[in-house]
């Protein structure tokens, strides 16, 4: 295969951004899920049944 | 080859949903026959010169292609998204709007970087060079790139947020009806475009080719989708927090004021009621003064 | 009839206004001019002040000096209302926004023309450039100025009032610019006979970036000094 480089490169720094930001979306969303009431949360499927 | 976490459903303190969920495991499974239709399954780019016999093409580089131009396609969909989010905030005014123009603003410059950087990781080995500036695509979507780098730098400022809704929202819709200017402009510039001729137009595009670019469409499709749905919701956390946090801080100082003095505050005290006699029951203020 | 009467009396009343307090205060004449020609100059000695370079690069030179010279104006423009309340009588006044705007638009092209005056005299001085089509030069100047002022008014609105003005001006409003410079230049290029193009078309290209700009600008103006 030619260009390998290359195409670690492209591929890996791609792939690499799109999980990095993946996951700094996921851990922001669950620092903030504990600030804020279930009721704002409307994709939660069983909202807010499961307080006890 | 680096994945996108699954979120694990111990807690309930996530931006996931069912649907989300199912959306990401397709999304990982999407990237990983992704991945092995462009590395493995497809042939390298290689054609014989009729006259010469030589080999020529863009061999194996043509792989980056089909994650390149499905982040560009994206790019432009999720801008796209912005611009009608960013109408839809100037008429409609509602929260909704605001944070969908955000998501897409921001996770649409993860992707057009992603595209900058791919395509002149590619354009190295093809045409030679990592930035060609007589390239009318690639230099509209770098002025893009700069414009939204200043939407979210906007976004970012501290001031009234309803203020700086506002204006995001002007400044992404000009960014949108600047663009024609920008590629004619570019077009006019340096009267050559490389993309057209020598990437799509003349692949020889076999049936397994063109079936793993569309691939690459639905799959980077699934990944702005899944990157959009937490982006949104973590800017509707942002909003709600921030509310939240507000309402929470009046209710404690409102635990600490005594009723007392609540009441003085409002008028309502004895020492404030003995200046005024029955006829400013009427509602006349200057019924009491001496 | 009256109407349009009215809107133009009060776009020259806002025009009228803001190179008074220039005049008075004198910030653009003092300071971002003797900028404009520090930059040309700058520029210069970056080049090593060979004449055949210089005036090679003349437009493209001619137009980034004007860009980063606009900016200055611009933010002092935009400045102006920012402090004593100016801001808020001018909204209680009754002017409408888009007079208000286009007023304002003009005041900021009066005083581009002028610092491009002045930066003609300097790249012909400086660097030695002959002009080719005076008539070229005027109109296509006039134009590329006209867009600039429209973006600029319309960004320095949008910027002021927040955390990080100076610094959030140029990152907004250069990158929509960027057709207008190369438009600018091009048409340059034609007038002062350094390359050969059709300074006319892109003179045309121009004039369309500056009616969009003008006209978005007029219309978004309202929906951003209501709040």
């Amino acid at each position: 295969m030619t260009h390998v480089g290359y195409l670690i490169a492209g591929w890996g720094i791609t792939m690499g951004t799109l999980a990095f930001y993946a996951v700094r979306l996921v851990r922001r969303g669950r620092e903030l899920s504990g600030r804020v009431p279930d009721a704002h949360r409307r994709w939660l499927e069983d909202q807010g049944s499961d307080d006890a | 080859m680096a994945e996108e976490p699954t979120i694990t459903a111990s807690t309930r303190d996530t931006t996931g949903s069912r649907g989300s969920r199912l959306l990401g495991v397709a999304t990982l499974v999407g990237l990983a026959v992704l991945g092995v239709l462009a590395f493995v399954l497809t042939d390298p780019d290689v054609r014989i010169h009729p006259s010469t016999g030589d080999e020529f093409g863009q061999f194996d580089a043509v792989r980056m292609l089909y994650v390149h131009v499905p982040l560009a396609a994206m790019t432009y969909l999720a801008y796209g998204l912005c611009a009608v989010a960013s109408l839809g905030v100037l008429i409609r005014r509602t929260p909704w709007w605001d944070v969908t123009a955000h998501a897409a603003a921001e996770v649409g410059t993860v992707f057009c970087g992603l595209v900058l950087v791919t395509g002149s990781i590619w354009g190295r080995p093809v045409w030679n060079t990592w930035w060609e500036w007589g390239d009318v695509r690639l230099m509209t979507t770098l002025v893009l790139f700069l414009m939204f780098a200043g939407y979210l730098a906007l976004r970012r400022t501290t001031g009234d947020p309803r203020t700086v809704s506002r204006r995001a929202a002007v400044v992404a819709l000009i960014a949108v009806l600047d663009l024609p200017l920008v590629n004619r402009s570019v077009e006019w510039w340096e009267n050559r475009t490389l993309h057209q001729q020598s990437t799509l137009g003349e692949l020889k595009i076999e049936d397994l080719t063109l079936f793993t670019l569309m691939l690459g469409f639905l799959v980077l499709g699934m990944v702005l989708a899944w990157l959009l749905l937490h982006r949104f919701r973590v800017g509707w956390l942002e909003r709600a927090a921030l509310d939240h946090s507000v309402a929470a801080a009046i209710a404690e100082r409102r635990g600490e004021t005594p009723d007392e003095e609540l009441r003085r505050a409002v008028g309502d005290s004895p020492a404030a009621r003995e200046g005024f006699d029955e006829n400013d029951r009427d509602g006349d203020p200057e019924a009491g003064r001496p | 009839m009256s109407v349009l009467r009215t809107v133009l009396g009060d776009i020259r009343l806002v025009a009228a206004r803001d190179l008074r307090i220039e005049v008075r205060s004198r910030v653009v004449l003092d300071q971002v001019l003797p900028f404009a020609v520090l930059v040309l100059v700058l520029f210069g000695f970056a080049l090593d002040a060979d004449h055949r370079t210089l005036r090679t690069f003349a437009p493209g030179l001619f137009w980034v000096t004007v860009l980063l010279s606009a900016l200055l104006a611009i933010g002092r423009s935009a400045s102006l209302d920012a402090t004593d309340g100016t801001g808020t009588s001018l909204r209680m006044s009754g002017l409408s926004p888009v007079a208000r705007y286009l007023g304002r638009t003009v005041a900021v092209l009066v005083q581009l023309l002028v610092l491009e005056v002045v930066l003609v005299g300097g790249i012909v001085v400086l660097y030695g450039v002959s002009v080719d089509d005076w008539l070229l030069l005027v109109v296509a100047g006039v134009v590329a100025g006209v867009a600039v002022a429209a973006a600029g008014t319309l960004y320095g609105a949008l910027a002021s009032g927040l955390g990080a003005r100076e610094t959030l001006l140029p990152i907004l409003v250069l990158p929509v610019l960027a057709p207008v410079l190369i438009g600018a230049t091009r048409a340059f290029d034609d007038a002062l006979g350094v390359a050969a193009v059709d300074g006319w078309a892109w003179t045309g290209l121009l004039a369309v970036a500056a009616l969009v700009l003008t006209v978005v600008g007029a219309s978004a103006h309202g929906a951003l000094v209501e709040d």
